[in-house]
């Protein structure tokens, strides 16, 4: 049977467009439920074609508040994730220390710990310090869990740096603030930007750890899981649509410019 | 680069060479301090004190005191036993599923992708993007009573074996454990398929070559060259996706019903509403000393430098 062989032969590429299949299927549910009418509270099956809730994406109470909380949180973990990390991920590299092992276990440990075990203790830790839950705590624990995994990625762009360049700047007098600007920074920008990238899908998606040091503050996550049990407005799938596109984008983006510089440095 | 431009013209005098040093060895600790800071105060010292809750007895409002009282270890465990062999069942499948899955995938963009690689690649990670809980209540509606997929698993009298085995109830397979291992599998396969890319990717494939020039057929070559090489991201995929996946409760609250609850939920409730300090501190105790168990194995075998 030739059909049987031609799928023996491609038996790995069929499995592997499956899983793909089965890994985009639910975005493409998202997408063509944005142009649903829902008949009710629940958007779970379909009834007509609409554009309505394109047309004002806005137009549920509160949706698109905690939409720019989630932004604004996201983007200064990410800041403080970014610098903390990319620091410690140049210490654990370029330098050899005592304490480097326990250093690394620290490290390690957030990302090997289940989500709700450090939500739960750090919750403990706010009621015991008599800390307001909101912004700040949201905040403190997301630099806390997205750390580890910009060090990760930091450190990965990092080890595969020639540090003979960092010589010959020196050498040509640069002096070490200069030689960190000019030369260090630029070659280690993929590893941090990497890093950054993560840090921020990390924190705009977490719910779990977010979901036990809000208080009674509001992140989209926590938005759309009360909407599960309320009635979800198609709205939310509207910007689950829209993140989806502006990922493909932007990532889309970042590899036409790095294949650009490819090309432009034979 | 630029650099001779800028560069000043010489240092007019070498300058003390015993402080700069003592200072360059203090560089790393500089560079440490912040970040480990924030990591011990923010993540260490916290477990620290959900152990001294856990040992703790009284109530919200007579406020708590540590009596060492070891007790609620064992009564939670009692209580809720349940819920957590659920829970190491529910991850472990997972995790197996996700590894079945996901090596297809993975080897498909090392070895077989050319030049559409980073658009696979991409295509693995961009749901990523969109709200996990907005793809996860997507799957409510793939998997709805009525659906196409409910359907089809009928007409192929699918859904009779998996009732029989007690993976699905009544001919549907919303609130069934099913579908919360199909929410549990799709939800953490990219931290099973990104490990196992970096390591697959990693093998030089005239290794390949080598094999079938000494007459081994794909699939010996597969279980003699290609398995064995790929071990690091096999075991750091299987952590990835298996220690998230035992304490997440997101999948079985919305995918699940009240018979298919994880330990993740219970300790959620116990900590936000019941609001059983101890009773949930010794719960999530319990799941990370499961947890650290197999790290510290994983750890032995692997080291943590190569981790991702």
């Amino acid at each position: 049977m030739p059909v049987l062989r031609w799928l023996r032969r491609h038996l790995i590429v069929i499995a592997g467009l499956l899983t793909l299949a089965y890994m985009i299927l639910p975005n493409i549910v998202v997408m063509v439920f944005s142009f649903n009418k829902p008949n009710g509270r629940f958007n779970y099956s379909w009834q007509r074609f609409s554009l309505d809730a394109w047309k004002d994406p806005c137009g549920v109470a509160d949706m698109c508040g905690s939409l720019s909380l989630s932004l604004q949180i996201a983007v200064w973990a990410t800041v403080g994730a970014t610098v903390l990390g990319t620091m410690i991920a140049f210490a654990l590299v370029r330098y050899r220390f005592r304490a480097r092992g326990a250093i690394n276990s620290l490290i390690f440990l957030p990302m090997a710990m289940p989500e709700v075990v450090m939500a739960a203790s750090l919750l403990t830790l706010f009621l015991n310090m008599g800390a307001q839950l909101g912004f700040w705590t949201i905040l403190i624990a997301h630099i806390m869990f997205c750390l580890s995994f910009v060090v990760t990625a930091v450190k990965a762009r990092v080890m595969s740096m020639d540090p003979r360049l960092e010589e010959a700047a020196r050498d040509l007098y640069a002096g070490p603030v200069q030689t960190f600007v000019r030369v260090t920074l630029p070659i280690a920008a993929p590893g941090i930007a990497a890093g950054a990238l993560l840090a921020f899908a990390l924190s705009f998606d977490d719910f779990i750890i977010t979901n036990f040091n809000a208080g009674s503050t509001v992140t989209f996550p926590m938005f759309v899981w009360g909407s599960a049990q309320r009635g979800t407005p198609v709205q939310i799938n509207v910007i689950g649509t829209a993140m989806f596109i502006i990922a493909v984008l932007v990532v889309l983006v970042g590899q036409l410019i790095a294949n650009r510089r490819k090309n432009a440095r034979p | 680069m630029s650099l001779t431009k800028e560069a000043p013209p010489a240092p007019a005098t070498e300058p003390e060479v015993r402080k700069p040093s003592t200072r360059r060895r203090l560089v790393p600790y500089w560079l440490l301090l912040p970040g480990i800071l924030w990591l011990v105060v923010f993540f260490a010292l916290p477990l620290v004190y959900q152990a001294s809750t856990s040992v703790q007895t009284g109530s919200l409002e007579k406020g708590f005191e540590v009596t060492w009282h070891f007790q609620t270890y064992w009564d939670a465990l009692t209580d809720y036993y349940p819920q957590f062999i659920r829970s190491l069942l529910y991850a472990g499948t997972a995790t197996i599923l996700c590894l079945l899955l996901g090596y297809p995938l993975a080897y498909l963009i090392a070895f077989k992708a050319g030049r559409w690689r980073n658009l696979v690649l991409v295509l693995v990670i961009a749901p990523f993007f969109t709200s996990f809980l907005i793809r996860t209540l997507a799957w409510k509606t793939i998997l709805a009573d009525g659906g196409a997929v409910v359907d089809a698993l009928n007409t192929l009298h699918v859904l009779d074996v998996t009732s029989w085995l007690g993976w699905t109830e009544n001919n549907r397979v919303l609130a069934t454990p099913m579908a919360v291992v199909c929410g549990l599998t799709y939800n953490f396969l990219p931290f099973m398929i990104l490990p196992l890319y970096t390591s697959l990717e990693r093998i030089d494939g005239r290794l390949h070559e080598a094999a079938g020039d000494l007459y081994a057929t794909p699939a010996t070559t597969f279980r003699k060259v290609t398995f064995p090489l790929s071990m690091p991201g096999v075991v750091s995929g299987t952590l990835l996706t298996f220690i998230p996946a035992s304490g997440d409760y997101v999948n079985a609250e919305l995918l699940g019903s009240t018979d298919t609850k994880m330990v993740g939920s219970v300790i959620q409730s116990q900590f936000l509403r019941v609001l059983d300090y101890p009773t949930a501190a010794a719960l999530s105790f319990i799941l990370m000393a499961v947890v650290l168990v197999m790290v510290t194995v994983y750890i032995r075998r692997s080291g943590t430098e190569d981790l991702v």
